[in-house]
């Protein structure tokens, strides 16, 4: 089954490849996986939507974590969280339809971010079945192309965030508890 | 003057001195306290070289990459300490892979240093350029790519810390040769800071108590190690624990040494190979101590059959660990030493009055174990017409008394040595426990003997693993290392064999190793001594002969060419199925 992933990591080059290394040796698809920096310039959060098997996702987030550089992974498929994904869409219209793709487009809450003679640009955003049915209703009205960002999620509940403290450098440095 | 660099800690902070990337390095590794590297040069590392030329630290010139990672390992293994080994860009960094992989398997703090082509040139198809990083990513704990050399220091200490704590594992450094080659300014690194890296040392102590509890609550309870034991040095806590409690004990092919093998609670190793005893109690136990196992296939058997009656503690550094293959009722994340060290004194805290420790439960308990290692117990087969390789296993441990350190490779004669020689302590058994990886014997017992230069080592190798790490004899008799090496030597890649008659029908294919150089001459081309014995009469003395001399010596042992290993638990049966001697005579065809 599709399971979300929120993971807060060090935005540093390879953290990525560390991230998929892990899914895609277990030939897991991952359906979509964003990723931005956050306030801190120095993280990043990356929400990940891949299928795994049911009995594997808690052993799935254990070898996330075990990743040096995540510092948090959590598992929102079954916790409280907001999701949401966006669409860029680009459909052909001719004269008669512009108006009612117009409304179609307001119903969705979607907005016109480029408009043209040959057609328009929409930008939609929401979870994901809702632009799934945005994205069908489109469809009926001409030739479309369309761009998904991949699913971003947020996590409704405050996890405390437990950092590793800095330890000496050197021979001495495995003689130091961490935590 | 380098080793002036060596500081206690980040107080007394230095100047900062302009030094190559190749000079810096190795003043890290120095801070790191590494004496030697096991090492093969080559175009991209040749800047390190030429540092090393006056520096004090000791490279060890291997003759083959894949063998400096098994040196190191070997190292690291008998040591405790993080073995290091390196190797030049591309075909050098890819022959490195087989050694890190094993160290990641049986998690041994190893550091390789491997030498990248120029920043610029990355990705340019350059000569000797292969994408290390990319490439030992599932292959190691952690890996970097250096290409800048303010970065080098903090990146070296950062690999060292990542290798050597928590659970223990291989970490690759991947450096440019502009940066070996260039100059920075270079003051001792004081800190590190890893704030994702968790390492989970203390155990939580609600749970070490409930742990107590059900210990002395249970009427079966068994003492389930492995690895963790000896990569935490946990021995002498185990030990109290043990005798405190007096619980049986088994210990997996990693942890052997972790309590002596003579040990009164000490059973044997269970598994596929392991003893009758050990996998009854496994069966019938109704509470598992599992101490830094990760319930290994070859351990459990069908894993839904493994332990059927048993509630099952779990303690392990790595939480991923827990619940990986068996359901836990206790989970403790922590440190071994640590938990087990308070698990003894919490156990003491809520030892209970006499009525409540269940007196009669746990002699009957052993009384069963007892019996069952009475029953069948781990007895060598012998002959008078030919060598039985568990004779050789024997003969090696009458030798040792429990004190030498044993590196054997992977197969038929590494069972056997598992079964029939014992260990007074940890680090003294060096074997390729989880990726099983042929040809690690030979080049493992080099990094053991440099080590522990004090030490008896020998190197106890099939007729296939040795060939296949047969150069490294130069590095061997390069080094003059007293290095005794026993050839257990049935012609045959045993193992296979043993499962081709038992599961394919008998169908012998492509296992029959028909020409084995003559060991003295071999011995005789590197210039030290070897033998070849093939009469029981001459085992003994044979062997003593090779231990008294004071240099490296080949014993080539032609043993039973048609012996297999037992007991067996088949692939897929239970622990409790296992079969105790071959089901038929066996006809090898010629």
């Amino acid at each position: 089954m599709l399971q979300t992933i929120s993971l807060l990591m060090e935005n540093k080059p390879g953290a990525l490849m560390r991230v998929t290394n892990l899914l895609s040796q277990r030939l897991y698809n991952i359906e979509s996986l964003t990723v931005a920096r956050t306030l801190d310039p120095t993280l990043s959060r990356m929400t990940i939507v891949v299928d795994v098997d049911s009995t594997l996702r808690r052993q799935v987030i254990k070898q996330m974590n075990r990743l040096v550089n995540v510092l948090q992974a959590t598992d929102l498929t079954e916790a409280p969280a907001v999701s949401r994904e966006m669409v860029l869409l680009r459909i052909r219209v001719t004269m008669e339809t512009r108006t009612a793709i117009l409304k179609e487009a307001e119903i969705f809450d979607a907005r016109v971010v480029d408009s043209s003679v040959e057609g328009f640009a929409i930008e939609a955003t929401g979870d994901p079945e809702k632009l799934n049915e945005f994205i069908d209703v489109m469809r009926a009205y001409g030739e479309i192309e369309v761009t998904r960002s991949g699913m971003v999620a947020v996590s409704l509940e405050a996890k405390k965030l437990k950092l590793s403290a800095p330890v000496p450098a050197g021979a001495e440095a495995s003689l130091q508890p961490v935590r | 003057m380098s080793l002036q660099l060596k500081l206690g800690n980040g107080e007394n902070q230095q100047m900062p001195t302009l030094m190559s990337g190749a000079k810096i390095l190795l003043e890290c590794l120095v801070r790191e306290g590494v004496d030697c590297i096991f090492g093969y040069p080559g175009g991209v590392t040749l800047p390190l070289y030429d540092a090393m030329y006056d520096h004090p630290i000791r490279h060890v010139l291997v003759r083959h990459e894949q063998n400096a990672s098994f040196a190191a390992e070997g190292y690291a293994r008998a040591t405790g300490n993080v073995g290091v080994c390196c190797s030049t860009s591309g075909p050098g960094a890819t022959n490195l892979i087989t050694g890190l992989v094993d160290a990641l398997m049986d998690s041994i703090p190893v550091v390789a240093i491997t030498g990248q082509v120029t920043s610029k040139l990355i990705g340019s198809d350059a000569f000797q350029e292969a994408d290390t990083f990319g490439i030992t990513r599932s292959c190691t704990k952690h890996n970097f790519l250096v290409k800048n050399i303010a970065d080098l220091p903090q990146v070296v200490h950062e690999a060292f810390y990542i290798a050597k704590s928590g659970r223990p594992g291989p970490v690759l450094v991947d450096i440019t040769k502009d940066v070996f080659s260039g100059q920075g300014q270079y003051a001792p690194v004081s800190a590190i800071h890893l704030p994702g890296y968790k390492v989970f040392t203390e155990g939580h102590t609600g749970q070490i108590r409930r742990a107590a509890q059900m210990i002395w609550e249970a009427e079966r309870p068994l003492v389930f190690g492995g690895g963790g034991l000896v990569a935490s040095g946990a021995s002498a806590e185990l030990r109290e624990l043990v005798e405190y409690l007096d619980v049986p004990a088994v210990l997996t092919l990693m942890g052997l040494g972790a309590l002596p093998s003579t040990h009164r609670n000490f059973i044997s190793m269970p598994g596929m190979h392991g003893g009758y005893a050990a996998n009854m109690a496994l069966s019938n136990a109704d509470l598992l101590i599992a101490l830094g196992v990760r319930f290994d296939d070859r351990v459990t058997g069908r894993l839904s059959a493994f332990a059927p009656h048993a509630k099952v503690i779990h303690v392990d550094i790595d939480p991923a660990e827990i619940g990986k293959n068996r359901a836990v009722d206790l989970p403790i994340v922590g440190d071994l030493k640590r938990v087990i060290g308070k698990l003894a004194k919490v156990a003491k805290e809520l030892e209970p009055s006499e009525s409540g420790k269940n007196r009669a439960a746990r002699a009957a308990w052993w009384g069963q174990v007892r019996s069952w290692q009475e029953a069948h117990p781990l007895v060598p087969a012998t002959s008078t017409s030919e060598i039985k390789p568990q004779h050789v296993m024997r003969e090696i441990d009458r030798i040792s008394c429990g004190e030498a350190l044993v590196a054997v490779d992977v197969g038929q004669h590494q069972m056997w040595a598992a079964q029939f020689i014992r260990f007074n302590g940890p680090r003294q058994w060096m074997a390729s426990g989880g990726l099983g990886s042929m040809g690690f014997g030979l080049p493992n017992a080099i990094g053991v003997q440099f080590g522990r230069p004090d030490k008896l080592v020998f190197a106890v190798v099939g007729d296939g693993g040795f060939q296949m790490s047969i150069p490294e004899l130069s590095t061997i008799a390069s080094y003059g290392l007293p290095i005794k090496i026993v050839v257990v030597n049935n012609g045959y890649l045993g193992m296979v064999r043993q499962w081709q008659e038992l599961f394919y029908n008998n169908r012998i294919c492509a296992v029959e190793l028909d020409v084995f150089p003559e060991a003295e001459k071999l011995a005789a081309a590197y210039g030290f001594k070897g033998r070849t014995v093939d009469r029981v009469e001459h085992l003994s003395s044979a062997l003593e002969e090779a231990v008294k001399e004071p240099g490296p010596y080949l014993l080539n042992v032609r043993v039973s060419p048609t012996e297999n290993v037992y007991p067996m638990v088949p692939a897929g049966a239970a622990l409790n199925e296992m079969v105790l001697e071959p089901p038929r005579p066996v006809t090898v065809p010629k």
